[in-house]
């Protein structure tokens, strides 16, 4: 109970100690894999909240995560833009392209398989159209200059920018909780459930369900904004490649979809796995992912309600109530 | 005479060649209970989804309160007060009693205390109270259908549509339920129920309204529909109402 | 301007690759048609079947066509198995968790690979590889030729079985009224492994009839599983015929607006066609319903 619906206590308290954690005095490679963990667990927070909470499985949020990234990217090498604005903008415009999406799909009435694959096509195009275009680069990609300023939004020390992708994740960790306290929050899950059921309730599930795609694609645009500040390198591939759409997923499914905590344990536990793997097999490429893959078969098949969920075993009940 | 609630004016509904609802008139009576009953296929569902706004008649009108609906989706109906439940219920799985019936509640409460204490009354109203915090998808068959109704009931709608709300029910939880249903009328709510208990559609509805293969065959008092020749036939099949008749008189 | 000639050889180059392409969409669609699933794993199968035939040539040699002959009960009997104890046990049943599951598999696949065969881009050195078919004023490739004359003969056999054999007719009737298969005495669980074998058996074939003209590398897949999704949302899920018109038509689209567009944009196109048929006819051109 206490993890699936986590009190702001809780969540206060985890935020405080990851946030100790550079203060150990770890070396920048274990820097760089926890704010690497962050920016995945941030892209799933933003899949998890229409995903999770609102049941519309999409395999294409790399559409988002590109467009964040790319936005503040070409604002700053093409336009001269502020970075701290261009990230700003990013996220609009990713929850834009969000609501687009949405828009044409929720009103053709895709969904399940449908909506997945609509997706996921949607994000092919823009990973094309990026390869191609004069404006990002084509597929030279395209460089953010090193100009080391907290005016930049660059930062000489690797904590500084956990920090940064701490506070988000933390913000989105409270905004979910928020949100699972209120109207919104128990109408994505009555959707979830039962479309049907939630319009004959007065539920308008269209308004709903686009609320919810605009969100999360300007939380998981932030994760891409965030990450093309971090490297200052961009390419189709890496912004709009199908990799970000499953890393998104897999950190919410894996963790527990739905849930406050399920993208932040999902993320940190797949690239702990991952490291792990990596120094047990040696540098076999696609070894990390081999048991990505494996671990989601297993989590589908022996703990639908994701590793979360096997805390919480018995506890099916939803929200504690407490009312006046 | 005041206005009816509902008026249903020569509702049809074609799929393809086959016609489920065929030219089917009939009101419901401001602060009544109508029973819609028919036989088994005889369009019952079928004219519940387009007055609830899920299906838009092939022809045929509509009215609610005096005002066309027709066109309206369920959502917008909900919030003019015209609520309904499902034949199989199917509660929110992620969410408790409590949660389910509150997403019924935020139509007039947007605040989330507000929601719940409404839940709760709604809740008390129904029977569940002691279940509220209990898991949705714990409940029994009969714990379920009071939360389809409970969760209809929290929209405070003023017209109520009942789809079989008692089908799979034993006889003591349909006992249990009926008072719950004469409270609801009671609290001022209209109501129109598709039925197959007919000991609980004798005992609750004022009037009744008969399909049979989409047509409207019979309507009026329970008690008087019922011994309907047209009525008998529909349900026992052709000659039922004569053989039944000779049957009587023989003794 | 380009010269008409040029035009009619893209789409006779377009038809023979959209042949594979309908021969991969119709072990989708075939899928799609009787369970009731997207098989996210589809592209990734590919992949395998095509370092399966690379593998058979460089360590025994064995030509790519004979390979037919090994990789397709192989691979018949891998669909089978991944069905019956992976994909039907682990997703409970439920849509979401089918997609998950095949894309857990996807993932494990296709990095499996990658693991075993680095991220080379490889191809098969076969004599007739570059063999061409002199017609009227056309040149055209031979294997691809073999590979359009290939498809359309298993489009037919598979036809063929699903009309005369016991097998086929149970499979068609489960994919009708599965409740009533069931009633009928049919082993659905058995019947889906059967379908999804046969699934991973068109993949078999086509793999073989591209290596000769084609490369492989352990993402090659993808770039066809996606045509594969177009062509079967095209040809209305499901459905054979629409499988193989889809692919036929995909194919040329593809070659024409590549000739048009160049390489790279050309792609567009296909991906364009799909969301604007996902949007607005999402039961295909040639499906009738749902």
């Amino acid at each position: 109970m206490l993890l699936r619906h986590p009190p702001f206590a809780l969540l206060i308290g985890i935020l405080t100690v990851l946030a100790g954690l550079p203060l150990l005095g770890l070396p920048n490679t274990a820097l760089n894999f926890l704010f690497f963990v962050l920016v995945i667990a941030l892209a799933g927070q933003g899949w998890n909240l229409a995903g999770g909470y609102g049941g519309q499985f999409s395999f294409g949020h790399a559409a988002f995560f590109g467009v964040g990234a790319y936005t503040t990217a070409i604002l700053q090498v093409r336009y001269g833009v502020n970075a701290w604005l261009g990230f700003g903008a990013g996220i609009a415009l990713g929850s834009f392209v969000g609501f687009v999406i949405g828009s044409l799909s929720f009103r053709a009435g895709l969904r399940g398989s449908y909506f997945a694959l609509v997706t996921l096509a949607f994000a092919e195009v823009l990973r094309i159209l990026a390869n191609a275009a004069p404006i990002t680069g084509g597929a030279a990609g395209i460089l953010i200059k090193l100009d080391v300023a907290p005016a930049n939004f660059q930062f000489a020390s690797r904590a500084v920018f956990f920090w940064i992708a701490l506070a988000l994740v933390g913000a989105v960790l409270i905004l979910n909780r928020m949100i699972e306290q209120r109207r919104f929050g128990a109408y994505l899950v009555a959707i979830r459930e039962n479309e049907a059921a939630a319009r004959a309730l007065g539920v308008n599930v269209l308004a709903v369900k686009l609320q919810a795609i605009s969100l999360s694609a300007a939380i998981t645009a932030a994760a891409g904004a965030l990450y093309a500040q971090y490297f200052l390198y961009l390419d189709a591939a890496i912004a709009f490649g199908p990799w970000i759409s499953v890393e998104a997923l897999l950190a919410a499914i894996i963790g527990g979809a739905g849930t406050v905590l399920g993208p932040l344990l999902g993320a940190g536990l797949l690239h702990g796995l991952g490291e792990i793997t990596k120094l047990a097999a040696g540098r076999v490429p696609g070894i990390d992912l081999v048991v990505y893959g494996i671990v989601l078969i297993l989590v589908v098949a022996f703990a639908p309600r994701g590793v979360i969920g096997l805390f919480t075993k018995g506890d099916k009940g939803g929200e504690p109530t407490s009312h006046g | 005479m005041a206005e009816p609630m509902l008026q249903v004016k020569n509702l049809t509904k074609r799929f393809g060649g086959l016609t489920a609802v065929n030219d089917a008139s009939f009101s419901v009576e401001a602060g009544s209970i109508t029973g819609l009953i028919g036989p088994n296929g005889a369009g019952k569902t079928t004219a519940f989804t387009m007055i609830s706004g899920f299906t838009v008649p092939s022809a045929g009108e509509v009215l609610y309160e005096g005002r066309s609906i027709l066109g309206q989706p369920p959502e917008t109906l909900a919030k003019l007060g015209l609520a309904r439940t499902f034949q199989i219920v199917q509660p929110f799985a992620g969410l408790s009693v409590r949660e389910n019936i509150a997403v019924g509640a935020y139509l007039r409460h947007p605040a989330r205390d507000a929601a719940m204490a409404e839940a709760d009354r709604v809740a008390a109203l129904v029977g569940l109270a002691g279940e509220a915090d209990k898991s949705a998808s714990a409940l029994t068959v009969a714990g379920r259908k009071r939360l389809e109704l409970a969760r209809a009931l929290a929209t405070g709608p003023r017209l109520l549509l009942l789809d079989e709300v008692l089908a799979g029910l034993n006889p003591s939880e349909i006992r249990d339920i009926i008072p719950v249903l004469q409270k609801v009328r009671a609290a001022g709510v209209t109501i129109l129920m598709i039925e197959h208990v007919m000991q609980a559609v004798m005992s609750l509805c004022e009037r009744v309204v008969v399909i049979a293969e989409g047509k409207l065959i019979a309507e009026g008092a329970p008690e008087q529909v019922v011994r309907e020749p047209r009525v008998i036939e529909a349900y026992l099949g052709q000659g039922a109402a004569e053989r039944l008749a000779r049957g009587e008189s023989h003794g | 301007m380009y010269s008409p000639a040029i035009i009619f050889e893209a789409v006779l180059n377009g038809l023979m690759t959209g042949a594979v392409y309908a021969l991969i969409a119709l072990g989708l669609t075939l899928v799609y048609g009787v369970l009731h699933i997207i098989n996210f794993a589809h592209g990734a199968l590919l992949t395998a079947a095509m370092f399966a035939v690379f593998a058979l040539h460089v360590a025994f040699r064995v030509d790519p066509y004979v390979s037919i002959l090994i990789v397709t009960p192989l691979f018949f009997a891998l669909g089978y198995g991944l069905q019956r104890f992976v994909i039907g046990p682990a997703s409970h049943g439920d849509d979401q968790n089918i997609l998950l599951v095949t894309l857990g598999l996807s993932i494990l696949i296709e990095n499996g690979l990658l693991a075993i065969f680095r991220s080379d881009t490889r191809t098969i050195d076969v004599p007739y590889g570059f063999n061409v078919v002199e017609v009227g004023p056309l040149l055209l490739s031979q294997p691809k030729l073999i590979g359009l004359a290939g498809s359309v003969a298993v489009a037919i056999l598979l036809w063929l079985f699903m009309v005369r054999t016991d097998t086929g007719k149970a499979i068609r009737a489960v994919a009708k009224e599965r409740l009533g298969a069931t009633l009928m005495g049919i082993d659905v669980a058995h019947i889906y492994a059967i379908t999804f074998g046969l699934g991973c058996a068109c993949l078999a074939v086509a793999a073989a009839l591209l290596m000769p003209s084609f490369y492989v590398n352990p993402r090659v897949g993808n770039a066809f599983v996606l045509v594969a999704f177009t062509i079967v949302v095209l040809g209305g899920m499901g459905s054979i015929a629409g499988a193989l018109i889809g692919g036929l038509f995909i194919g040329m689209v593809e070659s024409v607006s590549g000739l048009l567009l160049g390489e790279s944009l050309g792609q567009i196109g296909i991906f364009l066609i799909f969301i604007l048929v996902l949007l607005l006819r999402p039961t295909g051109l040639f499906g009738a319903k749902a």
